[in-house]
Order: structure tokens, then C-alpha cells, then sequence
């Protein structure tokens, strides 16, 4: 029972980073409607930012917040000078575009931080939190920040007129412009929370995955398995899928002995398959009706 | 003139829809815009509007040349339009769908709004694709009032509704005529178009046949025959 308790906090924990991921995927995916394959290096490029800000004497906090801020400025750049001139382009010119920015911020961090793998520090400590196995100080401190941001996060969206503005913007373009609302800002303010939240799940999943520039690819095709599971058009649901990857992934590697630690990650693709089989809208998402 | 569209040519890709169409709307005027399905009047409004932005002539608000000006500018400018489509956010509530479009300086505020349309009143929780065709129109009207329009450009505001609906529907614009809100309305219902209208004008395959006062297109039996299907 213990063991079981066990993998479903730490699934917790590391679900919650899947589903961070899995809500900037979300958030993108509503504003332009196609999957940002270099989310994940973005969020790494970001993690490596914090990580040379605390090698630069800045205690952790501080950096924390700095990267969050920072982070949010390049994604709203990037959506400005990369995305903006292409909105109206072919889908293919959007999947390039993502692509590059993948292998652009890839190879910039190996360049400017080399390959080797580095530590990162937790800020919750290294010891127990619950328990002599249950669950660990740096887990406790995932799932509450992740929380934190989730609940600040739906705060934002529900009761300020940004977040409504941001909304709309993402349901239906058209109406939005008619009601007065800048939909190519709303669409890069998007960009930079999608950013900033990216930011948050590298930070607390480096000191588990350790720092490099290839840290985030699995970890994206987890977020990717927790989008498809709540539903790409659905960021409540993505964060509910982001945390029942975690467990599964966590449950199935210690219960059935065919997947194991080596075959963790196809279960998020074995996830993703069943799920565009059986609901490909996902399980809170809304069927895509297009006039025609 | 509060609006003057001159001589506007507006394109779909390749397909040209409007071929110099020129139109006016005075202050305070109701002007109805008629034509067969695929004139070009929905064209016409999305060119006002900013959302097809003509590739020749020029469309003048308060004398200031606006074709081609951004959808959310040509809104903060003053003109609203109630699409065709209804615009409705469906998945947000009718609160929030006209908390969306909420502007101080505007003359209509939420809650003089609310008791013009007592039935949104009722539904204000209510998710926007729960509600029915005629409180959606009612909600796209409602929320083109909060942007505080001194021009409101409606699209076939009583396509889809039943007649009761409609009625009520043409009883709202006919308050807000009394209040000497300048409109452009198109219609596929000529008549009731008419019926509020002060000038009219008839437009085919983008371009204009024939304007003049409501009162003289309704009479011309020629033009209710040939165009207006009456």
C-alpha cells in the first residue's frame, strides 16, 4: 500500500510538470490552432537562464522570478517576429517554423552552455516531506508551486477582463476584433504565458531530470499525452490530463512488468493513441465544427 | 454624412464581389442595403467594418477614410457591426460574452442594456450556445450597443428566427431608430427592411441598380418585381 501511495504522490508531482506543459501546449493550440512542437525547448532554454542567473550569485527566488519574466518577454517576441508574419500562412509554413525554433534553441543552448549535464538545485531541500518514503520535500514543492500557478492561473482567466479579453480571442477571432479586442496581442500575450509557464515546469523538473539541452523532449511528449487526454481545446482539461499521465506513467512502470522504468515513456504515446481513437477530442474538449 | 462608401472594389481571393459600390449613410438615418443572395451586402458590411478590407475606393466615417483601418479600430471608432453569424461566444457565458465588449464612454451601459432585453436578463449564467436563436440576436445587438456605436451596421438580423422573434427583434431597432441611432441595415426581408429604412439602395452581383427613399423603391412595382421577389 505504501508503494502504491508512493508512485501516485510522486506521479502527482511529476504529473503536475506534465501538466504545465500540457496547458502551454493548450494555450497556444487556442490561439493558433496548431501544436508548438519547441514549447519544450523553449522551456529548457529558459530553465538554463535560470540556471546561469544562480551561477551568477542571485539567489534562487529571485532567479525564479527573473526567468518567469524573461521568459515571458521571448514569447512574446517570438510570437511577434516569428509567428505574426506568417498567421495567415499554409499550416506546413507554421510546422517549419516550429521546427526551426526547436533546433534554433536546441543547439543555442549547447552552444552557449555546452552539452554536459548539469545539477540543479531544489529549493525545497532534499529530505522527506511525508513519511520515510511517501513523499519528497522537492515533490511537495512541485505539486504546491504547480498548484499555486494553476490557481493563479484560472484566477487570471475567470476574473479579470484581460483573461476574458485573452478568451475570446481564442474562441472566435472574428467577434473578438468586432468587440474591440486586439486578437494579434491577445494571441502574443498568449504566447508569453505559454512561455513563462514552460519556464516554471523546467525549473522544477531540472533538478529531477537534470540539466541539458535535450531535458524537455520527453517531458514535452508527456504535456503533449496530457493535452490530447483533457482535450486540446480545453486548458482545465489538460491540467487534469497532465496529472493522469503523471500517474499512469508512475502506476504502470511499477505494476506492470513488461513497461518498466525503460518503457515508461511509450505509454504517454500509447496514451495519445487510444485516446485520438477512441475520443480524439479529448475527454473535456469540445468537437472542431467548421463552416463550410 | 456620418458614413460614405465610394466606389469600392473588395475581392474574396480572386472572385471580385464588389465592383465600385458606392453608398451613404446620413446621421441619424436608417438605410437599408437589398439585394439577391450573392450581391455582396454582407461583403459590403465586412468592408465597413474592417474585416475585408477593400482593394480600391474609400470608405469615409466622419470624414475620415477607414478602408483598410483594423476591425478593433474601426469598433473603437464608433461603428459596430451584428454579423450575419450572430458572432456569438459559445462557450462564454451571456455575462461575459457582453462584459466582453463593455466600454465606459459608451451612451448604452450593462445595465440600461440589460432592461432593453429583460429576456438576457434572465440568462445571464447561461452558456452562449445555450441560448436560442432569438436571445443570441438579442445578445449580438446587446453587445454591439456596450462598444457605444454612433453607426450599427446589422447583417440579416432576422435570419433563422421565428416570426415572434423577428417582431421583437424589429421592435428593438425600431427603438434605437427613435433614438436617431445613425444604422445600415441589410435585410433578405425587403419589406420589413423597408418598413424602418428612410433611403434603400438595391444592389446586384456587387453592383448598385438602383437607391433612392424607402417609400419609392417599396412603390416601384417594377424594381419590388423584378429584385425584391415581392
Amino acid at each position: 500500500m505504501e508503494l502504491f501511495l508512493h508512485q501516485v504522490l510522486a506521479g502527482l508531482a511529476t504529473g503536475g510538470i506534465y501538466a504545465c506543459m500540457a496547458l502551454a501546449v493548450v494555450m497556444i493550440y487556442q490561439a493558433i490552432d496548431h501544436l508548438n512542437f519547441a514549447q519544450g525547448e523553449m522551456a529548457m532554454f529558459s530553465t538554463f537562464i535560470a540556471w546561469q542567473l544562480i551561477q551568477w550569485g542571485i539567489p534562487y527566488w529571485l532567479a525564479f522570478g527573473l526567468t518567469i519574466v524573461i521568459s515571458f518577454a521571448a514569447g512574446v517576441v517570438i510570437e511577434r517576429v516569428v509567428l505574426k508574419p506568417i498567421h495567415d500562412a499554409p499550416i506546413l509554413s507554421h510546422v517549419v517554423a516550429f521546427i526551426a525554433l526547436l533546433a534554433i534553441l536546441n543547439s543555442s543552448a549547447g552552444f552557449l552552455w555546452d552539452w554536459t549535464i548539469k545539477s540543479f538545485a531544489s529549493p525545497f531541500g532534499s529530505g522527506q516531506f511525508l513519511g520515510q518514503n511517501l513523499l519528497s520535500k522537492h515533490d511537495a514543492g512541485m505539486i504546491g508551486v504547480t498548484i499555486l500557478m494553476l490557481v493563479a492561473l484560472y484566477l487570471f482567466f475567470r476574473h479579470t477582463r484581460i483573461g476574458l479579453a485573452m478568451r475570446a480571442a481564442a474562441a472566435n477571432p472574428e467577434s473578438a476584433r468586432l468587440a474591440g479586442i486586439r486578437v494579434g496581442w491577445m494571441n502574443a500575450l498568449g504566447w508569453g504565458m505559454a512561455a513563462a509557464i514552460g519556464a516554471v515546469a523546467g525549473m522544477l523538473i531540472a533538478p529531477v531530470v537534470f540539466l541539458e539541452p535535450n531535458m524537455m523532449l520527453s517531458i514535452l511528449l508527456y504535456g503533449f499525452a496530457g493535452a490530447v487526454v483533457g482535450g486540446l481545446t480545453s486548458p482545465g482539461g489538460a491540467v487534469f490530463g497532465g496529472f493522469s499521465v503523471g500517474v499512469i506513467e508512475n502506476l504502470a512502470g511499477t505494476y506492470i512488468p513488461v513497461v518498466g522504468r525503460e518503457m515508461k515513456l511509450s505509454i504517454a504515446l500509447c496514451i495519445i493513441v487510444a485516446v485520438l481513437c477512441v475520443k480524439p477530442s479529448g475527454l473535456f474538449g469540445r468537437p472542431v465544427v467548421t463552416r463550410v | 454624412m456620418i458614413l460614405q462608401v465610394d466606389k469600392v472594389d473588395a475581392y474574396y481571393g480572386i472572385g471580385h464581389i464588389l465592383h465600385g459600390l458606392s453608398l451613404n449613410v446620413g446621421e441619424s438615418e436608417v438605410v437599408a442595403l437589398l439585394g439577391r443572395n450573392g450581391a455582396g451586402k454582407t461583403t459590403t458590411m465586412r468592408c465597413i467594418a474592417g474585416l475585408t478590407p477593400p482593394r480600391r475606393g474609400e470608405i469615409r466615417y466622419k470624414g475620415r477614410n477607414i478602408a483598410g483601418v483594423s476591425p478593433h479600430r474601426v469598433s473603437r471608432m464608433g461603428i459596430a457591426l451584428v454579423p450575419e453569424t450572430r458572432g456569438i461566444f459559445s462557450y462564454l457565458s451571456c455575462y461575459e460574452n457582453l462584459a466582453i465588449a463593455r466600454r465606459p464612454e459608451s451612451r448604452w451601459q450593462l445595465e440600461a442594456v440589460l432592461e432593453r432585453f429583460p429576456r438576457l436578463k434572465e440568462r445571464l449564467t447561461h452558456k452562449g450556445r445555450e441560448l436560442s436563436g432569438g436571445e443570441q440576436q438579442m445578445l449580438a445587438i446587446a453587445r454591439a450597443l456596450l462598444t457605444g456605436p454612433e453607426l450599427l451596421l446589422l447583417d440579416e438580423p432576422s435570419q433563422g428566427l421565428a416570426p415572434l422573434v423577428v417582431s421583437a427583434v424589429m421592435d428593438t431597432i425600431r427603438g434605437l431608430r427613435a433614438e436617431r441611432v445613425s444604422m445600415l441595415l441589410v435585410e433578405q426581408n425587403a419589406n420589413l427592411a423597408l418598413d424602418l429604412a428612410d433611403h434603400a439602395y438595391l444592389i446586384e452581383t456587387g453592383r448598385l441598380v438602383t437607391k433612392g427613399p424607402a417609400r419609392q423603391l417599396r412603390d416601384d412595382e417594377n424594381i419590388r418585381r423584378s429584385y425584391l421577389g415581392y
